[in-house]
């Protein structure tokens, strides 16, 4: 099993990356709901004795992270009439490269940080990996729909370090987690439907314009 | 290197020679076969060769010698970077620590021979051809030293024989690589279809002027300097083959092949298997717009330097 779930860890950092070379908004869309199933499959890829609690758990992943929260983020656009492309601050390019330059960090910190590993240790890294890209992805993306989907990427991270611990992270708490994301990107939604109708545009850059 | 072993690495080159021209006949049938159409025969490029090769040259006026040299040069240096690869998996003819750098270089030379000849027709279509053919490769360059420090890294040794033959193979399976070796596996295919001027990267079958990128730069060749080209640029194609199989079979964790037959079989079966990708590649895959192509290239190399990150680690 410890196989399978390299090879979930290994497309988490690839959708990572078409998250940030993809130009259109539906395509990053894409690669967050398809980071979602893998963030679902993983609980289970990951800790050999199958429980219910990992059950519900890797469920309420999927089902919240690749089906509740991309349809809304596709609403989001639909209802905002927002023009399909990205719009980053820098080239898509120079995105790449920092992406990589964020994989190789990444690799060579998690080696130094003493954590008991769970299942494999690619783990570790790949949610260093991800964070990093969601934060890239929210600092240099104009749009707050893609900001929303950064701040998804940040959270996925969060989850996958999560899992080293789960087996002692009480399940209560995780849901509560799920729960606080899919309210936080709920909320996000709607706000950016708000800033929309009372700016004509989503860009977070003209959220600094005074408006009646 | 025993005997036998250059017996094997030898026929594997005459293999190379003989059959690499199926390999974009075989691209050209699965396109016409999945888009529903008639399409040429797998044997087409053959029948190119032969009938450019009995035609005559036409030269322009304006033209030096560096024009008819070349095609020479192209075709010469292609068939040295063919004896630096390891063709059957084991050993290559000629093989020296860092004959990876040698490769890609030898391979730019014959490119920089051709952009010369393309410069030297004074026409500025094809000094654009050449300017963008030269631009993507140096992009491509990049990604395919890093697959190659990959897999220099998992042999412990910068050798394409100790790379793509036995040691790749026994240290890949044992030492847990291939994961890094499948990433530098799709990284190499990714670069080769910039490489070879393939699609996404470049149409061959493309006669716009907008477009054309690697077609431009051969605009002025005819007869058998034409035909010097088209062979090359079939060579070419059969060496990134070898390279993609040899890495493949590495991944796998299969042992090498202990029997010189079953090589050579192998090496033809990456052919079409290679013809068979490019053609499903072009069939499903629009050619990306020129501002893109670096973004794809640096994809390509992303992947590559993923795969070191891992065996780095």
């Amino acid at each position: 099993m410890t196989s399978f779930a390299e090879l979930a860890l290994f497309l988490v950092v690839l959708s990572d990356f078409a998250v940030l070379a993809t130009s259109r908004l539906s395509a990053c869309i894409r690669a967050i709901a398809f980071q979602g199933i893998l963030l679902g499959a993983l609980p289970l890829l990951i800790h050999l004795d199958i429980s219910g609690h990992l059950v519900v758990l890797a469920v309420g992943t999927a089902v919240i992270k690749a089906g509740v929260l991309p349809w809304f983020l596709r609403w989001a656009i639909r209802e905002a009439a927002v023009r399909r492309e990205v719009e980053p601050l820098i080239g898509y390019m120079a995105s790449v490269i920092l992406g990589a330059a964020a994989l190789a960090i990444a690799f060579a910190v998690a080696n130094a940080l003493p954590l008991r590993m769970v299942g494999t240790d690619l783990l570790v890294p790949v949610a260093l990996v991800t964070v990093m890209i969601g934060l890239v992805v929210l600092i240099t993306r104009s749009k707050a729909v893609t900001q929303v989907v950064g701040y998804l990427m940040l959270e996925n991270g969060i989850f996958l370090f999560g899992l080293t611990q789960s087996e002692r992270v009480p399940f209560l708490v995780e849901i509560g987690v799920l729960l606080d994301v899919f309210v936080g990107v709920f909320i996000m939604g709607i706000v950016v439907f708000h800033i929309n109708r009372e700016f004509d545009s989503i860009s977070a850059a003209r959220l600094t314009e005074l408006h009646d | 290197m025993t005997d036998s072993q250059s017996g094997v690495s030898f026929t594997a080159l005459a293999v190379l020679l003989i059959a690499a021209p199926i390999i974009p006949g075989v691209a050209s049938r699965t396109k016409a076969i999945l888009t529903g159409r008639q399409g040429s025969p797998v044997w087409q490029l053959y029948a190119d060769l032969w009938k450019l090769a009995q035609r005559g040259t036409v030269l322009s006026t304006r033209t030096t010698w560096i024009f008819q040299l070349a095609p020479v040069v192209l075709l010469a240096t292609t068939i040295v970077a063919a004896a630096l690869v390891p063709l059957d998996g084991r050993v290559s003819i000629v093989r020296f620590a860092g004959d990876a750098v040698a490769f890609a270089g030898v391979l730019g030379l014959g490119r920089f021979a051709l952009s010369l000849a393309a410069l030297d027709t004074g026409s500025s279509l094809e000094g654009m051809g050449a300017s963008r053919e030269v631009t993507f490769a140096s992009l491509a360059e990049p990604g395919l030293f890093v697959a190659f420090a990959t897999l220099g890294v998992i042999a412990h040794d910068f050798s394409l024989s100790a790379m793509l033959g036995d040691a790749a193979g026994r240290v890949g399976a044992s030492g847990g690589a291939g994961p890094s070796l499948v990433m530098v596996a799709l990284s190499v295919f990714a670069l080769s279809l910039a490489e070879c001027s393939r699609v996404p990267v470049d149409d061959p079958s493309t006669h716009l002027e907008l477009t054309m990128v690697h077609e431009v730069m051969v605009l002025d060749h005819s007869g058998p300097d034409l035909a010097m080209i088209l062979y090359a640029g079939a060579l070419k194609l059969g060496l990134f083959s070898a390279i993609l199989m040899n890495v493949l079979v590495a991944a796998s964790g299969q042992g090498k092949w202990s029997f010189g037959g079953a090589a050579i079989a192998a090496l033809v079966a990456s052919f079409v298997g290679m013809g068979v990708s490019i053609g499903v590649v072009e069939s499903i895959v629009a050619r990306l717009r020129q501002p893109k192509v670096p973004l794809y290239l640096a994809g390509g190399s992303a992947l590559a330097l993923f795969g070191l990150i891992l065996v780095l680690r």
